[in-house]
Protein backbone atom coordinates (compact mmCIF):
# COMPACT_ATOMS: atom_id res chain seq x y z
CA UNK A 1 0.00 0.00 0.00
CA UNK A 2 1.94 3.35 -1.16
CA UNK A 3 0.86 6.62 1.15
CA UNK A 4 1.96 9.58 1.00
CA UNK A 5 4.12 11.21 4.18
CA UNK A 6 3.60 14.14 5.95
CA UNK A 7 5.79 15.65 8.65
CA UNK A 8 4.42 15.95 11.97
CA UNK A 9 5.70 17.45 15.61
CA UNK A 10 4.64 16.43 18.95
CA UNK A 11 5.95 15.59 22.44
CA UNK A 12 6.90 12.59 23.68
CA UNK A 13 7.47 11.86 27.33
CA UNK A 14 7.95 15.52 27.40
CA UNK A 15 10.77 15.71 24.40
CA UNK A 16 9.61 17.40 21.15
CA UNK A 17 9.55 14.81 18.45
CA UNK A 18 9.62 15.34 14.85
CA UNK A 19 9.50 13.41 12.01
CA UNK A 20 7.68 12.22 8.61
CA UNK A 21 5.61 9.34 8.44
CA UNK A 22 3.44 7.71 5.77
CA UNK A 23 -0.25 8.57 6.34
CA UNK A 24 -1.76 5.26 7.13
CA UNK A 25 1.12 4.24 9.62
CA UNK A 26 -0.17 3.48 13.26
CA UNK A 27 1.35 5.13 16.60
CA UNK A 28 2.64 1.88 17.72
CA UNK A 29 4.68 1.08 14.68
CA UNK A 30 5.92 4.59 14.29
CA UNK A 31 6.96 4.49 18.48
CA UNK A 32 8.41 0.62 18.09
CA UNK A 33 9.73 1.10 14.53
CA UNK A 34 10.80 4.55 13.97
CA UNK A 35 12.05 5.75 17.41
CA UNK A 36 12.66 2.81 18.80
CA UNK A 37 10.48 3.18 21.78
CA UNK A 38 10.08 -0.52 22.16
CA UNK A 39 8.34 -0.66 25.62
CA UNK A 40 5.20 -0.08 24.17
CA UNK A 41 4.19 -3.52 22.79
CA UNK A 42 2.61 -5.33 19.93
CA UNK A 43 0.24 -8.57 20.73
CA UNK A 44 -3.14 -8.25 18.54
CA UNK A 45 -2.53 -5.30 16.48
CA UNK A 46 -6.64 -4.54 16.43
CA UNK A 47 -7.60 -2.98 19.61
CA UNK A 48 -8.74 -5.97 21.68
CA UNK A 49 -5.31 -6.42 24.37
CA UNK A 50 -4.06 -3.18 25.58
CA UNK A 51 -0.68 -3.95 25.19
CA UNK A 52 0.05 -0.80 22.85
CA UNK A 53 -1.81 1.17 25.50
CA UNK A 54 -0.27 5.13 25.89
CA UNK A 55 -1.35 8.24 26.91
CA UNK A 56 -2.25 10.73 24.43
CA UNK A 57 -2.93 14.59 26.20
CA UNK A 58 -3.30 12.76 29.19
CA UNK A 59 -6.36 9.97 28.06
CA UNK A 60 -5.10 6.36 27.47
CA UNK A 61 -5.67 4.91 23.84
CA UNK A 62 -4.77 1.65 22.02
CA UNK A 63 -1.63 2.93 19.83
CA UNK A 64 -2.06 0.32 17.26
CA UNK A 65 -5.18 1.30 16.15
CA UNK A 66 -4.34 5.55 16.93
CA UNK A 67 -3.02 6.90 13.26
CA UNK A 68 0.56 8.64 13.53
CA UNK A 69 -0.57 11.78 11.89
CA UNK A 70 -3.20 12.38 14.66
CA UNK A 71 -0.47 12.69 16.93
CA UNK A 72 0.84 15.76 15.59
CA UNK A 73 0.72 19.04 18.01
CA UNK A 74 -0.35 16.67 20.87
CA UNK A 75 1.69 14.95 24.12
CA UNK A 76 2.42 11.49 24.62
CA UNK A 77 3.33 9.26 27.39
CA UNK A 78 4.30 5.79 26.57
CA UNK A 79 5.81 3.49 29.56
CA UNK A 80 9.41 5.02 28.90
CA UNK A 81 8.40 8.46 30.49
CA UNK A 82 6.68 7.24 33.51
CA UNK A 83 9.74 6.48 35.18
CA UNK A 84 10.72 9.37 37.83
CA UNK A 85 14.38 10.86 38.66
CA UNK A 86 13.90 8.74 41.70
CA UNK A 87 13.33 5.74 39.94
CA UNK A 88 10.16 3.55 38.65
CA UNK A 89 7.04 5.24 39.38
CA UNK A 90 4.57 4.18 42.18
CA UNK A 91 2.70 2.06 39.99
CA UNK A 92 5.78 0.06 38.50
CA UNK A 93 7.21 -0.50 41.65
CA UNK A 94 3.59 -2.10 43.45
CA UNK A 95 3.09 -4.26 40.51
CA UNK A 96 7.30 -5.27 41.34
CA UNK A 97 6.48 -5.24 44.84
CA UNK A 98 3.45 -7.59 44.98
CA UNK A 99 4.55 -10.05 41.94
CA UNK A 100 1.74 -8.75 39.39
CA UNK A 101 4.17 -9.51 36.73
CA UNK A 102 5.28 -12.25 34.84
CA UNK A 103 6.06 -12.78 31.43
CA UNK A 104 5.92 -8.99 31.27
CA UNK A 105 4.20 -8.97 27.89
CA UNK A 106 0.67 -7.13 28.74
CA UNK A 107 2.50 -5.08 32.11
CA UNK A 108 3.54 -1.88 29.92
CA UNK A 109 -0.30 -1.41 28.77
CA UNK A 110 -1.85 -2.24 31.90
CA UNK A 111 0.22 0.33 34.39
CA UNK A 112 -0.41 2.61 31.92
CA UNK A 113 -3.91 2.17 32.51
CA UNK A 114 -3.79 1.14 36.05
CA UNK A 115 -1.88 4.53 36.60
CA UNK A 116 -4.55 6.45 34.39
CA UNK A 117 -6.91 4.94 36.02
CA UNK A 118 -5.98 6.02 39.69
CA UNK A 119 -4.85 9.46 38.54
CA UNK A 120 -8.40 10.06 37.33
CA UNK A 121 -9.94 8.54 40.68
CA UNK A 122 -8.02 8.41 43.10
CA UNK A 123 -10.13 6.56 45.32
CA UNK A 124 -10.69 3.80 42.79
CA UNK A 125 -12.43 0.58 44.64
CA UNK A 126 -11.44 -3.01 43.21
CA UNK A 127 -14.16 -3.28 41.19
CA UNK A 128 -13.93 -0.17 39.49
CA UNK A 129 -10.07 -1.15 38.82
CA UNK A 130 -11.10 -4.22 37.48
CA UNK A 131 -13.58 -2.74 35.25
CA UNK A 132 -11.26 -0.25 33.87
CA UNK A 133 -8.81 -2.86 33.20
CA UNK A 134 -11.04 -4.91 31.23
CA UNK A 135 -9.26 -3.81 28.00
CA UNK A 136 -6.11 -5.32 29.15
CA UNK A 137 -5.49 -8.87 28.47
CA UNK A 138 -2.64 -10.80 30.04
CA UNK A 139 -1.75 -14.00 29.22
CA UNK A 140 -0.35 -15.46 32.27
CA UNK A 141 -3.81 -14.36 33.79
CA UNK A 142 -2.15 -12.18 36.68
CA UNK A 143 -5.09 -10.55 37.16
CA UNK A 144 -5.78 -10.94 40.86
CA UNK A 145 -2.14 -9.74 41.99
CA UNK A 146 -2.58 -6.94 39.05
CA UNK A 147 -5.63 -5.26 41.12
CA UNK A 148 -3.78 -6.07 44.44
CA UNK A 149 -1.32 -3.58 43.71
CA UNK A 150 -3.64 -1.07 42.36
CA UNK A 151 -5.26 -1.00 45.08
CA UNK A 152 -1.75 -0.59 47.35
CA UNK A 153 -1.40 2.27 45.07
CA UNK A 154 -4.70 3.69 45.71
CA UNK A 155 -3.88 3.16 49.57
CA UNK A 156 -0.82 4.63 49.28
CA UNK A 157 0.77 1.18 50.92
CA UNK A 158 2.88 0.06 48.16
CA UNK A 159 6.21 1.32 49.20
CA UNK A 160 7.71 4.87 51.10
CA UNK A 161 8.11 7.19 48.66
CA UNK A 162 4.12 7.90 47.01
CA UNK B 1 -5.10 -0.19 -4.95
CA UNK B 2 -5.71 3.20 -4.26
CA UNK B 3 -2.71 5.27 -3.39
CA UNK B 4 -3.76 8.19 -0.78
CA UNK B 5 -2.47 11.12 -2.46
CA UNK B 6 -3.27 14.03 0.37
CA UNK B 7 -3.41 13.93 3.77
CA UNK B 8 -5.93 16.98 5.50
CA UNK B 9 -6.46 17.70 9.34
CA UNK B 10 -8.28 21.01 8.93
CA UNK B 11 -9.60 23.61 11.58
CA UNK B 12 -12.67 24.53 10.06
CA UNK B 13 -15.87 22.97 8.78
CA UNK B 14 -15.66 24.57 5.56
CA UNK B 15 -12.31 23.51 4.37
CA UNK B 16 -13.08 20.01 5.44
CA UNK B 17 -16.36 20.09 2.93
CA UNK B 18 -14.70 21.76 0.62
CA UNK B 19 -11.81 18.61 0.38
CA UNK B 20 -15.01 16.45 0.22
CA UNK B 21 -16.77 17.91 -2.34
CA UNK B 22 -15.33 15.20 -5.37
CA UNK B 23 -16.42 12.69 -3.01
CA UNK B 24 -13.18 11.26 -2.68
CA UNK B 25 -11.89 11.68 0.89
CA UNK B 26 -11.68 8.86 3.49
CA UNK B 27 -13.17 10.28 6.43
CA UNK B 28 -10.76 9.39 9.91
CA UNK B 29 -12.15 9.94 13.53
CA UNK B 30 -10.88 7.76 16.26
CA UNK B 31 -9.92 5.09 13.99
CA UNK B 32 -10.85 2.45 16.06
CA UNK B 33 -12.71 0.94 13.01
CA UNK B 34 -11.06 2.65 10.23
CA UNK B 35 -7.98 1.37 11.00
CA UNK B 36 -8.58 -2.18 11.46
CA UNK B 37 -10.81 -2.38 8.21
CA UNK B 38 -8.16 -0.98 6.41
CA UNK B 39 -5.71 -3.10 7.64
CA UNK B 40 -7.74 -5.84 6.73
CA UNK B 41 -8.61 -5.14 3.41
CA UNK B 42 -12.08 -5.58 4.05
CA UNK B 43 -11.92 -1.40 3.68
CA UNK B 44 -9.95 0.47 0.51
CA UNK B 45 -8.44 3.64 1.18
CA UNK B 46 -9.64 6.30 -1.67
CA UNK B 47 -7.31 9.51 -2.66
CA UNK B 48 -7.31 11.55 0.11
CA UNK B 49 -7.55 10.62 4.13
CA UNK B 50 -9.28 13.69 6.08
CA UNK B 51 -8.85 13.82 9.96
CA UNK B 52 -11.80 15.01 10.98
CA UNK B 53 -10.72 15.69 15.01
CA UNK B 54 -9.01 18.99 14.43
CA UNK B 55 -11.98 20.85 13.29
CA UNK B 56 -13.06 23.00 15.83
CA UNK B 57 -16.29 22.65 17.79
CA UNK B 58 -16.88 19.40 16.13
CA UNK B 59 -17.26 17.52 19.65
CA UNK B 60 -19.41 19.76 21.91
CA UNK B 61 -22.03 18.75 23.56
CA UNK B 62 -24.85 20.98 24.21
CA UNK B 63 -27.46 19.41 26.65
CA UNK B 64 -28.87 22.53 28.40
CA UNK B 65 -31.45 23.25 26.44
CA UNK B 66 -34.71 22.11 25.07
CA UNK B 67 -32.70 20.50 21.88
CA UNK B 68 -29.72 18.12 22.80
CA UNK B 69 -26.94 18.21 20.56
CA UNK B 70 -23.88 16.30 20.49
CA UNK B 71 -20.88 16.82 17.89
CA UNK B 72 -20.25 13.63 15.62
CA UNK B 73 -16.48 13.38 17.42
CA UNK B 74 -17.17 13.43 20.81
CA UNK B 75 -16.12 10.27 22.11
CA UNK B 76 -18.36 7.56 23.71
CA UNK B 77 -16.16 8.46 27.10
CA UNK B 78 -17.12 12.34 26.53
CA UNK B 79 -20.85 11.22 26.57
CA UNK B 80 -20.45 8.35 29.33
CA UNK B 81 -18.69 11.16 31.43
CA UNK B 82 -21.27 14.00 30.53
CA UNK B 83 -23.26 15.35 33.80
CA UNK B 84 -25.69 16.73 32.00
CA UNK B 85 -26.21 13.55 29.82
CA UNK B 86 -26.24 11.51 32.57
CA UNK B 87 -29.37 13.40 34.19
CA UNK B 88 -31.82 13.92 30.84
CA UNK B 89 -30.51 11.01 29.03
CA UNK B 90 -29.42 8.23 31.37
CA UNK B 91 -29.94 5.38 28.22
CA UNK B 92 -26.98 7.01 26.09
CA UNK B 93 -24.77 6.75 29.19
CA UNK B 94 -25.79 3.14 30.04
CA UNK B 95 -25.02 2.38 26.65
CA UNK B 96 -21.47 3.87 26.85
CA UNK B 97 -21.09 2.48 30.14
CA UNK B 98 -20.87 -1.36 28.21
CA UNK B 99 -19.10 0.10 25.31
CA UNK B 100 -15.57 -1.93 24.25
CA UNK B 101 -12.65 -0.72 26.57
CA UNK B 102 -11.63 2.10 28.52
CA UNK B 103 -8.61 2.59 25.68
CA UNK B 104 -11.70 2.51 22.55
CA UNK B 105 -13.94 4.76 24.66
CA UNK B 106 -11.27 7.49 24.78
CA UNK B 107 -10.87 7.51 20.72
CA UNK B 108 -13.80 6.46 19.47
CA UNK B 109 -16.42 9.27 18.39
CA UNK B 110 -19.90 8.87 18.29
CA UNK B 111 -20.27 9.91 15.01
CA UNK B 112 -17.87 7.22 13.67
CA UNK B 113 -20.29 4.93 15.47
CA UNK B 114 -23.12 5.69 13.18
CA UNK B 115 -21.37 5.86 9.96
CA UNK B 116 -19.92 2.47 10.40
CA UNK B 117 -23.23 1.55 10.29
CA UNK B 118 -23.00 -1.47 11.48
CA UNK B 119 -25.76 -3.41 12.95
CA UNK B 120 -24.37 -3.92 16.37
CA UNK B 121 -23.30 -0.45 16.44
CA UNK B 122 -23.96 0.30 20.20
CA UNK B 123 -25.07 3.95 20.48
CA UNK B 124 -27.82 3.86 17.90
CA UNK B 125 -31.04 1.90 19.50
CA UNK B 126 -30.28 4.67 22.66
CA UNK B 127 -30.26 7.53 20.00
CA UNK B 128 -33.21 5.86 18.10
CA UNK B 129 -35.50 5.69 21.41
CA UNK B 130 -34.30 8.86 21.88
CA UNK B 131 -36.11 10.25 18.65
CA UNK B 132 -32.23 11.68 17.47
CA UNK B 133 -31.48 13.04 13.90
CA UNK B 134 -27.96 13.33 12.48
CA UNK B 135 -26.78 16.23 10.98
CA UNK B 136 -25.20 16.21 7.09
CA UNK B 137 -23.67 18.81 6.56
CA UNK B 138 -21.48 19.57 2.68
CA UNK B 139 -20.49 21.98 0.73
CA UNK B 140 -22.79 23.34 -2.55
CA UNK B 141 -23.15 26.41 -4.11
CA UNK B 142 -20.24 28.19 -2.32
CA UNK B 143 -21.65 27.79 1.49
CA UNK B 144 -22.13 24.85 3.94
CA UNK B 145 -25.35 23.25 3.07
CA UNK B 146 -26.85 20.69 6.01
CA UNK B 147 -29.98 18.39 6.41
CA UNK B 148 -31.07 16.50 9.11
CA UNK B 149 -31.99 12.70 8.58
CA UNK B 150 -33.82 10.92 11.18
CA UNK B 151 -31.62 8.45 12.57
CA UNK B 152 -34.52 5.85 12.03
CA UNK B 153 -34.78 6.39 8.11
CA UNK B 154 -30.37 6.63 7.71
CA UNK B 155 -29.27 3.04 7.71
CA UNK B 156 -30.07 1.19 4.39
CA UNK B 157 -27.28 -1.75 4.96
CA UNK B 158 -24.86 -2.98 6.76
CA UNK B 159 -21.72 -0.31 6.49
CA UNK B 160 -24.17 1.48 4.19
CA UNK B 161 -25.96 5.20 4.76
CA UNK B 162 -28.16 7.58 2.98
CA UNK B 163 -25.29 9.74 4.07
CA UNK B 164 -23.62 10.85 0.33
CA UNK B 165 -19.57 10.68 0.05
CA UNK B 166 -19.41 14.36 -0.21
CA UNK B 167 -21.26 14.73 3.00
CA UNK B 168 -19.89 14.78 6.65
CA UNK B 169 -22.17 13.56 9.94
CA UNK B 170 -21.65 16.83 11.78
CA UNK B 171 -23.80 16.37 14.76
CA UNK B 172 -26.50 14.01 16.37
CA UNK B 173 -29.86 16.12 17.90
CA UNK B 174 -32.33 15.53 19.74
CA UNK B 175 -35.60 17.02 21.82
CA UNK B 176 -34.76 17.37 25.19
CA UNK B 177 -37.04 14.07 26.78
CA UNK B 178 -39.62 15.01 29.08
CA UNK B 179 -39.61 14.54 32.46
CA UNK B 180 -41.55 11.28 32.55
CA UNK B 181 -39.06 9.77 30.12
CA UNK B 182 -37.33 6.58 30.91
CA UNK B 183 -35.15 4.92 28.71
CA UNK B 184 -33.27 1.38 29.26
CA UNK B 185 -30.80 -0.47 27.28
CA UNK B 186 -29.52 -3.88 27.50
CA UNK B 187 -26.38 -5.70 25.49
CA UNK B 188 -25.21 -9.15 25.97
CA UNK B 189 -22.01 -10.81 24.29
CA UNK B 190 -20.06 -13.86 25.58
CA UNK B 191 -17.78 -11.47 27.81
CA UNK B 192 -18.94 -7.97 29.72
CA UNK B 193 -16.61 -6.24 28.06
CA UNK B 194 -15.22 -5.61 24.49
CA UNK B 195 -17.85 -7.27 22.79
CA UNK B 196 -19.48 -6.70 20.05
CA UNK B 197 -23.53 -7.40 20.80
CA UNK B 198 -25.22 -10.58 19.82
CA UNK B 199 -28.08 -8.26 20.48
CA UNK B 200 -29.17 -5.19 22.07
CA UNK B 201 -32.46 -3.82 23.09
CA UNK B 202 -32.91 -0.16 23.79
CA UNK B 203 -36.58 1.04 25.36
CA UNK B 204 -37.66 4.22 25.74
CA UNK B 205 -40.93 5.52 26.64
CA UNK B 206 -43.23 8.35 28.63
CA UNK B 207 -44.32 6.32 31.67
CA UNK B 208 -47.74 8.25 33.36
CA UNK B 209 -50.01 6.63 36.28
CA UNK B 210 -48.77 2.98 34.74
CA UNK B 211 -49.21 3.57 31.13
CA UNK B 212 -46.69 4.30 28.22
CA UNK B 213 -46.87 6.42 25.50
CA UNK B 214 -44.48 7.77 22.66
CA UNK B 215 -43.16 4.05 22.86
CA UNK B 216 -39.98 3.58 20.92
CA UNK B 217 -38.16 0.25 21.15
CA UNK B 218 -34.94 -0.32 19.40
CA UNK B 219 -33.13 -3.28 18.55
CA UNK B 220 -29.24 -4.15 17.13
CA UNK B 221 -27.73 -6.85 15.49
CA UNK B 222 -31.19 -8.76 14.80
CA UNK B 223 -31.44 -7.34 11.52
CA UNK B 224 -28.93 -5.93 8.56
CA UNK B 225 -29.36 -2.67 10.27
CA UNK B 226 -30.49 -1.44 13.60
CA UNK B 227 -33.78 -0.83 13.83
CA UNK B 228 -37.00 0.87 15.39
CA UNK B 229 -39.60 -2.07 16.79
CA UNK B 230 -42.78 -1.38 15.63
CA UNK B 231 -44.88 -4.41 16.09
CA UNK B 232 -43.51 -3.88 19.74
CA UNK B 233 -43.83 -0.61 20.09
CA UNK B 234 -47.71 -0.93 18.88
CA UNK B 235 -47.70 -3.49 21.27
CA UNK B 236 -47.03 -1.31 24.05
CA UNK B 237 -48.41 2.23 23.12
CA UNK B 238 -51.11 3.41 25.41
CA UNK B 239 -51.38 0.33 27.36
CA UNK B 240 -51.21 -0.12 31.16
CA UNK B 241 -48.21 -1.73 32.08
CA UNK B 242 -49.04 -5.06 33.00
CA UNK B 243 -48.32 -8.99 32.48
CA UNK B 244 -50.59 -8.58 29.40
CA UNK B 245 -49.04 -5.98 27.17
CA UNK B 246 -45.37 -7.48 28.11
CA UNK B 247 -46.61 -10.48 27.06
CA UNK B 248 -47.92 -9.18 23.88
CA UNK B 249 -45.04 -6.93 23.23
CA UNK B 250 -42.99 -10.12 23.64
CA UNK B 251 -44.59 -12.26 21.37
CA UNK B 252 -44.24 -9.00 18.67
CA UNK B 253 -40.71 -9.42 19.09
CA UNK B 254 -40.93 -11.87 16.02
CA UNK B 255 -42.88 -9.48 13.87
CA UNK B 256 -39.79 -7.16 13.95
CA UNK B 257 -36.11 -9.10 14.64
CA UNK B 258 -35.28 -10.98 11.86
CA UNK B 259 -31.89 -11.96 12.89
CA UNK B 260 -29.52 -14.40 11.37
CA UNK B 261 -26.83 -17.22 12.20
CA UNK B 262 -23.41 -16.01 12.11
CA UNK B 263 -20.29 -16.19 14.39
CA UNK B 264 -21.55 -14.76 17.05
CA UNK B 265 -24.74 -16.90 17.20
CA UNK B 266 -27.70 -18.36 16.34
CA UNK B 267 -30.85 -17.12 14.75
CA UNK B 268 -32.59 -18.66 17.41
CA UNK B 269 -30.13 -17.50 19.94
CA UNK B 270 -30.99 -13.91 18.70
CA UNK B 271 -34.28 -14.14 18.98
CA UNK B 272 -34.76 -15.57 22.18
CA UNK B 273 -32.66 -13.01 23.57
CA UNK B 274 -34.90 -10.28 22.02
CA UNK B 275 -37.56 -11.80 24.08
CA UNK B 276 -35.90 -12.11 27.30
CA UNK B 277 -34.00 -8.28 27.14
CA UNK B 278 -37.79 -7.05 25.87
CA UNK B 279 -39.05 -8.44 28.95
CA UNK B 280 -36.91 -7.21 31.12
CA UNK B 281 -36.51 -3.68 30.24
CA UNK B 282 -40.31 -3.29 30.41
CA UNK B 283 -40.38 -5.16 33.75
CA UNK B 284 -37.46 -3.12 35.02
CA UNK B 285 -39.41 0.20 34.34
CA UNK B 286 -43.17 -1.81 35.39
CA UNK B 287 -40.96 -1.99 38.83
CA UNK B 288 -39.59 1.58 39.11
C1 LIG C 1 -11.56 -3.81 20.10
C2 LIG C 1 -12.77 -3.06 19.62
C3 LIG C 1 -13.94 -3.11 20.36
C4 LIG C 1 -15.07 -2.42 19.93
N1 LIG C 1 -16.20 -2.50 20.70
C5 LIG C 1 -17.32 -1.86 20.29
C6 LIG C 1 -18.50 -1.93 21.08
O1 LIG C 1 -18.54 -2.49 22.19
N2 LIG C 1 -19.62 -1.33 20.59
C7 LIG C 1 -19.62 -0.69 19.40
O2 LIG C 1 -20.65 -0.15 19.01
N3 LIG C 1 -18.51 -0.58 18.63
C8 LIG C 1 -17.36 -1.15 19.06
N4 LIG C 1 -16.22 -1.07 18.29
C9 LIG C 1 -16.25 -0.36 17.00
C10 LIG C 1 -15.77 1.11 17.03
O3 LIG C 1 -14.95 1.37 18.14
C11 LIG C 1 -16.94 2.10 17.05
O4 LIG C 1 -17.79 1.88 15.96
C12 LIG C 1 -16.48 3.57 17.08
O5 LIG C 1 -17.54 4.36 17.58
C13 LIG C 1 -16.04 4.14 15.76
O6 LIG C 1 -15.68 5.50 15.95
P1 LIG C 1 -14.30 6.10 15.41
O7 LIG C 1 -14.28 7.53 15.78
O8 LIG C 1 -13.15 5.29 15.86
O9 LIG C 1 -14.53 5.92 13.87
P2 LIG C 1 -13.52 5.75 12.60
O10 LIG C 1 -12.91 4.41 12.61
O11 LIG C 1 -12.62 6.94 12.56
O12 LIG C 1 -14.59 5.86 11.47
C14 LIG C 1 -15.60 4.88 11.29
C15 LIG C 1 -16.25 5.06 9.93
O13 LIG C 1 -17.08 6.20 9.86
C16 LIG C 1 -16.57 7.20 8.99
N5 LIG C 1 -16.73 8.44 9.72
C17 LIG C 1 -16.32 8.67 11.01
N6 LIG C 1 -16.80 9.85 11.43
C18 LIG C 1 -17.52 10.39 10.41
C19 LIG C 1 -18.29 11.59 10.26
N7 LIG C 1 -18.41 12.48 11.25
N8 LIG C 1 -18.91 11.83 9.09
C20 LIG C 1 -18.80 10.92 8.08
N9 LIG C 1 -18.12 9.76 8.16
C21 LIG C 1 -17.49 9.49 9.31
C22 LIG C 1 -15.16 6.78 8.66
O14 LIG C 1 -14.79 7.16 7.36
C23 LIG C 1 -15.25 5.26 8.80
O15 LIG C 1 -15.83 4.71 7.65
C24 LIG C 1 -15.05 -1.70 18.72
C25 LIG C 1 -13.85 -1.63 17.98
C26 LIG C 1 -12.72 -2.30 18.41
C27 LIG C 1 -11.47 -2.20 17.62
S1 LIG D 1 -1.72 -4.45 20.27
FE1 LIG D 1 -3.02 -2.73 20.47
S2 LIG D 1 -4.67 -3.52 21.62
FE2 LIG D 1 -3.49 -5.28 21.22
S1 LIG E 1 2.45 -11.06 32.53
FE1 LIG E 1 2.52 -12.32 30.79
S2 LIG E 1 0.96 -11.50 29.53
FE2 LIG E 1 0.66 -10.52 31.40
Amino acid sequence: MMSVETEIRFKLNGREVCLKVPVTMKTLTMLRDKLGMTGTKYACGEGECGACTIRIDGKTVNSCLMYAVDCDGRELVTIEGLRTPEGLHPMQQAFVDHGAIQCGFCMPGMIMQADYLVENNPKLTREEAQRGLEGNLCRCTGYTKVLDAVEAVVEKKCCGRC
Amino acid sequence: MQEITTYLAPSRLDAALQAMVDGDATVLCGGTDLAPQTESGARLYTAKLLNIRRIEGLGDIDAGGDKVRIGAVATINEIRRHPALAAIAPVLVEAAEHFASDQIRNAASVGGNICNASPAGDMIPPLLVLGASVELACWRGDAVQTRRIPLDQFFLSPGKTVKLPEELLTAIVFDRPAADFVGKFRKSGPRPALEISTVSVALGARVADGRLSDVRVAMGSVAPTPLRARHVEAALEGKPLDAASIAAAVTATAEDAKPIDDVRASAWYRGHLVRVFVEEVLNDVRGN
